[in-house]
């Protein structure tokens, strides 16, 4: 077709063919690209697809109640299960979000509302990116020397504050963009109906940005659960039950279900190999009931 | 603040001077800066109790910001500062004992965009009444508000839902109703209608023109016809580029009619012509 002389309606209609034709340049690319993509999708999921699989037929065999109730067998003891270990990681995380979810929410406040450009946002905001990218054995060993070492004992708090610096970083950089997103016209809602700074805060900015803050808080707490490196300096593990007849023991070392696989998966016995791949089982699942939870919070609130 | 500059000749159209008992709020910006950016100068508006008083003026005139600096809104943009007053009822709004905040319960606002929070139609009406921990019948106040904003009859049947589940126009009468549910004396409105379609826009001004009984507004429209239709006291507002920068100033003002049928000034005449927008 010439640019001078546009073709009639009639010359078009007749020239347009609807068929496909799948050898022609432009579909032929279509087709290797749409291609690629699949087989790129597929890729990455077959890591975790095959992890679970294992997970499920290895660990599944092992699965009864009595793993959550009985203690860690010893060298050449059979049966026995991980109860304590169970307790133990609860407990960790649960002590590292007491800590971190409080402090890093807001921090969070601050970064995104009080003061974003101020110096300490920015100080605050390289120390928090730089430590999401540390190795977290390294948590660990900051809180053998913060912990460990003042109160002289290996314990469930100090596992407890070496995932809490672990979950820090998640936490304030998630909550701060979740913050930073409510839109403008919101806060002027607040401000023009009268709000004060802190009821602008407390009132609309952090339950219009609760579900993208529950995000980062999950994302944290599943680290945090399938972390061993920090709890090596800090909780060590142990064969006994944090709370003796309802008494929690906290100032002892602490068994968590990171630190048994570990353990076990090592061991030249073929019972607490099994033990190991149970626990894994169960971790996954634990981290995926989490998960679904705090996706489940999120959209009734949002 | 608080230093005076001339006023320009022709800069205003009416009351200049003296406060009358009538007159609610009493602007008088001699400059208005964002940093090192002078954005309004040499403007002063009266707003009359029971009126609505119209701003209106091409876009970068300066005239949203003299509307949000009547309410303390302005305080929350960076670099903001002004020479002048504000005094409402007398009482200089931004005097160092004045709280902002209690400014902002005096003076409502309602937005451009609609801006419900993502709560239920209750709970965004029940908003303000919450904050000022309001003693009464809550639930009789809420539909009160919801009557007032023609909104009653639409929603009354699912209170529940989010406030974002109606439409823009129910949501900008949403906004109303919650602004006026803690009753201020004054309703700002910056553009209430731009982001909304001709018949709720419509429905908009009937109600601007409706809660004129019980309070008085002050609305920023680039629409011409709508400051016709509404406004008791037109403000015509223009932008200067003569200097290199955008710099807005208040032109004329002055009953409506005056403004749009005879006005003092040429380039009022022109701006209302339809001469240049």
């Amino acid at each position: 077709m010439s640019p001078a002389a546009v073709a009639t309606h009639a010359e078009r209609t007749a020239t347009t063919s609807l068929e496909r034709s799948p050898f022609e340049p432009r579909a032929l690319k279509n087709l290797l690209l749409t291609a690629g993509v699949w087989l790129a999708a597929l890729l990455a999921a077959v890591p975790l697809v095959s992890v679970l699989y294992m997970l499920v037929v290895r660990g599944g065999a092992r699965l009864s109640t009595s793993l959550f109730v009985e203690l860690p067998p010893a060298g050449f003891e059979m049966g026995g299960g991980f109860g304590n270990a169970i307790v133990g990681t609860l407990v960790m995380v649960g002590l590292g979000g007491l800590i971190s979810i409080p402090v890093g929410v807001l921090a969070a406040v601050f970064l995104a509302e009080l003061g974003p450009e101020s110096r300490l946002s920015q100080v605050t905001r390289f120390a928090t990116k730089t430590l999401t990218g540390m190795p977290s054995i390294l948590t660990g060993v900051f809180a053998y020397a913060v912990v460990v070492l003042t109160t002289g004992t290996y314990s469930a708090p100090a596992g407890g504050v070496a995932l809490a610096v672990l979950m820090l970083p998640t936490v304030v950089l998630t909550a701060e963009s979740a913050i930073r997103v409510v839109p403008k016209i919101t806060r002027d809602a607040a401000y023009g109906m009268g709000c004060t700074r802190s009821q602008v805060i407390w009132k609309v900015l952090l339950p219009t940005a609760m579900p993208g803050i529950l995000t980062g808080v999950m994302l944290a707490v599943a680290r945090a659960a399938g972390e061993t490196a920090p709890l090596l300096f800090t909780a060590l593990f142990s064969s006994f039950w944090l709370f003796d007849g309802g008494v929690p023991r906290l100032w002892q070392p602490t068994a968590s279900l990171a630190v048994l696989i570990y353990n076990f998966a090592g061991m030249p016995f073929e019972n607490q190999i099994e033990l190991a791949w149970a626990a894994s089982l169960v971790l996954v699942i634990m981290v995926l009931i989490i998960n679904v939870l705090s996706r489940w919070i999120g959209q009734r609130r949002g | 603040m608080g230093t005076t500059t001339q006023t320009r000749p022709g800069t205003n159209g009416h009351g200049a001077g003296g406060e009358t008992p009538s007159v609610v709020i009493d602007c008088k910006l001699d400059h208005v800066y964002y940093g090192g950016f002078l954005a309004v100068r040499d403007s002063h508006v009266q707003v009359e109790r029971g009126k609505i008083t119209g701003f209106i003026g091409p876009s970068g005139c300066g005239k949203s910001t003299v509307l949000r600096s009547l309410n303390r809104m302005n305080d929350l943009i960076r670099g903001f500062r002004f020479e002048g007053h504000v005094r409402f009822h007398g009482q200089d709004v931004y005097d160092r004992s004045v709280d902002p905040v209690a400014v902002r319960r005096y003076i409502g606002m309602v937005f451009q965009q609609p801006n419900p929070f993502s709560m239920s139609i209750f709970d965004n009406v029940a908003f303000g009444l919450k904050l000022n921990r309001f003693k009464g019948n809550v639930s009789e106040r809420v539909e009160k508000a919801l009557k007032q904003a023609a909104l009653w009859d639409e929603v009354k049947d699912k209170l529940k839902n989010s406030g974002l589940s109606l439409s823009g126009g129910q949501q900008q009468r949403l906004c109303i109703a919650r602004a006026v549910a803690t009753e201020p004396s004054v309703l700002l409105m910056d553009e209430p209608c731009s982001a909304l379609d001709p018949i709720a826009t419509r429905r908009v001004e009937e109600l601007m023109l409706q809660l004129k009984k019980d309070y008085t507004i002050a609305i920023v429209t680039h629409n011409m016809q709508q400051a016709q239709r509404v406004a008791d006291i037109t403000a015509f507002f223009s932008v200067d580029i003569s200097k290199g920068s955008r710099t807005g100033y208040l032109v004329e003002a002055g009953p409506t009619k005056q403004v749009f049928e005879s006005p003092q000034e040429q380039l009022t005449k022109e701006y209302v012509s339809g001469q240049f927008s």
